[in-house]
């Protein structure tokens, strides 16, 4: 084996390949060419880093020399200045990873990692997603051997069960116990199933694990399926991930190929093979029997439960479903031991969360912490804080399902009880920032939007309830609000979340809940006031010329739909209330900053 | 490709399919991938030839947004309404989109030239506000950049 003096990560996750990364990654590997450094240097397309605000990024060792919005151009100068004189780029380097003495610091130690415990995300942006001696390299296969040769699968469950582990894709249910229940019936055939729709917007780790240690998912199934005498899984994956599809692809092969897939497995007698699905586009399909509906290539509506999966799941065989951050967990405690794992969290939440900060906060990104850290750690000590001085508003969590917690609630520890005891969940991890210029009511809205569209229609509260929710939210953004509305919302919403039929139904009325809790006096605004506070709501809004910044240039006056700016040359310019439209078509023309909206 | 070899491709793929599990989805993502979109006698062939019912393979279409019923157009034009993108402003792109392009969210412009489509979070919330024409990301967009971006398509 070649041993390199250097090594080049290059962040292939989908944030930096949006933002050019490949370019970057031929470019040095064109370079090293020319420069003869191909038997030095060590090219490596990694999986996601987690700061994705800073991307596209290249990680240099053996200096851990972390370089931040890396534009092709930079690569001739880190090949000529870093690779061969040995002289680090300072200029491109993450700000913050000088330290006052000039030394450049471990990348641990930036600030963005400091509080971080990458469990779930530990291969994410070290090693080659598409080297499966890579991933083994990094104890891969390894928690597999261990349960195929040395535990039964009585003591496998156990160890799952005593880690404390539970659910990452939503509603948090013990993931021992599920084992312990598809065990326990007894079967011809069961199956094995990974959760890979993540449909939850503003939530990118599972696509993260995918692609960037896909045999971690491959590996942790083998280990279920073993568990609960399983040999057929199938992971439905969403089509809108091209590139974590592909890396499964090549994953499931390399595996075939190595024996670790298949029949007879490390010499025992287990068999197990792995089938992708995709999905099309169906947010309801993150739902457990709607998921195993569109496996088997239905009409992905859930369905009442009992039975549950584990007795009658995929094909009406027991099932276990899991999500890919909890199967990202498996091996290390297999390998590691439950206390170890249940030694990080709090007392009924264990091990790590991955967050996907996003929003208004400077740091955008993943995050992986252990539970109980607090939002405001999160938010500030990692995530930065909210960009331009703006004063923060609320997080949101748990996607469609959760809520908007208020600056109020900013040092409650995160797990799953507390986030839910304050009015919101964990959900898959989702965690949008939001600041004074974001309007609360509109928030609430934009939820309904989004569970209205997806709502599948077989149950009644859910298709019909959510609607008559969305419509009054409409009309109270657009200053039509009446008195009685918000009691109207909340009625609807107790209603539904008591009567709809699966778990999208029944936590579709969250966002209005919290916000109408938190935020209360947003909604009166609107309704009573005619008022949008944040200034977002475009029919609440209205457009006033400052005439002490106008300067007459009638740019305003000529691009009006309406007619409503009136004015002479040089003199400061009137909008007519009554006549404006509130486009905004004036304030994207003026280039004085005279107009304003309320 | 022909139309014919089209076809063809498409009696391949129900063939292979046919007694499979799940065979119906999978078939139309099939048929979507060489057609662009699968018409309603794209439908009748793949309800025909797997053995299914007609409303089977229509009741799964119309049930997932990756499926189209129309022809789309030359370019796809997708803006990301997640909840990172939507807090940072994607609704003001889309609406310049709309204005540019002439018709609404989900629609295909009359030239065939493009479909302007409001998509799920794209997963690239670090560049927020995003949209992807065709295969090609663009982020951190302000209303101001659409006009500029359109005419490389036009």
């Amino acid at each position: 084996m070649n041993l390199y003096r250097s090594t080049v990560l290059v962040c292939g996750g989908t944030g930096c390949t949006s933002s050019g990364s490949h370019n970057i990654l031929e470019r040095f590997e064109t370079l090293i060419q020319e420069n003869g450094l191909e038997n030095e240097v060590m090219v490596v397309r990694t999986g996601c880093f987690g700061l994705c605000e800073a991307g596209p990024v290249v990680l240099v060792y053996p200096e851990g020399s972390f370089y931040s919005h890396v534009k092709v151009e930079d690569v001739d100068e880190i090949v000529s200045e870093h690779l061969i004189k040995g002289r680090i780029v300072t200029r491109l380097l993450q700000k913050g990873s000088i330290d006052e003495s000039g030394a450049v610091k471990a990348l641990d130690d930036v600030d963005f990692y400091q509080k971080q415990r990458r469990l779930a995300l530990r291969n994410c942006g070290v090693i080659d997603p598409e080297n499966i001696d890579e991933y083994i390299a990094f104890d891969g296969y390894k928690a597999l051997y261990k349960v195929l040769n040395e535990m039964t699968r009585e003591e496998v469950i156990d160890t799952i069960k005593k880690s404390g582990l539970r659910g990452r894709g939503g509603a948090g249910f013990p993931t021992g116990m599920k084992w312990q229940f598809a065990y326990n019936y007894d079967n011809d055939k069961k199956y094995v199933c990974c959760n890979a729709d993540e449909g939850d917007p503003g939530a990118f780790m599972d696509r993260s694990v995918l692609e960037g240690d896909p045999h971690v998912v491959l590996e942790a199934m083998a280990i279920a399926a073993y568990a609960i005498g399983s040999d057929e899984g199938y992971i439905y994956v969403r089509a809108e991930y091209p590139i974590a599809v592909k890396r499964l692809q090549i994953a499931i092969e390399q595996a075939r190929a190595y024996g670790l897939l298949g029949e007879g497995i490390f010499g025992t007698n287990f068999n197990f093979n792995v089938h992708i699905r995709l999905g099309a586009g169906a947010f309801v399909c993150g739902e457990e029997t709607a998921l195993m509906a569109s496996i088997e290539g239905l009409r992905g509506e859930p369905r009442p439960r009992p039975p549950f999966p584990a007795e009658k799941g995929l094909f009406q065989k027991p099932t276990i479903l899991n999500n890919v951050e909890t199967y990202a967990n498996v091996p290390q405690i297999i390998l590691n031991g439950w206390e170890w794992f249940s030694s990080i969290g709090t007392e009924r939440s264990k091990g790590t969360k991955v967050f996907a900060l996003g929003g208004k906060i400077n740091n955008t990104g993943l995050v992986e912490v252990p539970m109980g850290t607090t939002l405001r750690e999160i938010i500030y000590d990692i995530g930065g804080g909210c960009p331009n001085g703006k004063k923060f508003k609320a997080v949101q969590t748990g996607g469609p399902s959760g809520g908007c917690l208020p600056a109020n609630l900013l040092d409650t520890p995160v797990d799953y009880d507390n986030l839910i005891a304050a009015g919101s969940m964990m959900g898959s991890g989702g965690m949008i920032v939001m600041d004074e210029d974001n309007c609360m009511v509109d928030i609430a809205r934009f939820f309904l939007d989004f569970t209205v569209d997806e709502s599948c229609g077989k149950c009644t509260p859910c298709r019909i309830g959510m609607r008559r929710m969305l419509e009054i939210l409409n009309r109270i953004c657009e200053g039509k609000g009446k008195d009685g509305d918000i009691e109207k919302l909340e009625t609807l919403a107790q209603n539904i979340k008591n009567t709809a039929l699966c778990g999208l139904g029944q936590t579709a009325p969250n966002p209005v809940l919290s916000t109408l809790r938190f935020f209360r006096d947003e909604y009166e605004a609107h309704i009573y006031e005619k008022r949008c506070p944040a200034g977002v709501c475009h029919k609440l809004l209205s457009y006033t010329i400052d005439p002490a910044k106008c300067k007459g240039c009638t740019a305003c006056a000529r691009v009006c739909p309406a007619g409503a700016i009136s004015g002479s040359v040089k003199e400061p310019h009137v909008i007519d209330k009554e006549k404006c439209l509130k486009c905004g078509a004036c304030i994207e023309k003026c280039k004085f900053g005279a107009i304003s909206k309320k | 490709m022909h139309e014919q070899e089209k076809l063809n491709r498409l009696d391949a793929a129900i063939q292979a399919n046919k007694g499979q599990k799940g065979a119906v989805m999978v078939t139309l993502q099939e048929a979507q991938d060489i057609f662009g979109y699968v018409p309603k006698d794209i439908q009748i062939r793949i309800a025909e030839g797997l053995g299914v019912t007609l409303s089977e393979v229509y009741g799964v279409a119309t049930f997932y947004a990756q499926f189209a019923l129309q022809p789309r157009g030359e370019h796809v034009i997708g803006v990301c309404l997640g909840t990172a993108c939507y807090v940072k402003g994607s609704k003001n792109i889309l609406d310049k989109l709309i204005e540019e392009l002439g018709v609404p969210a989900g629609s295909t412009t009359p030239d065939a030239k493009f479909t302007l489509k409001d998509t799920r979070c794209l997963g690239a919330c670090g560049l927020a506000p995003v949209m992807m024409i065709d295969d090609d990301v663009y982020g951190r967009l302000t209303p101001a950049d659409i006009p500029g971006i359109l005419a490389k398509y036009r």
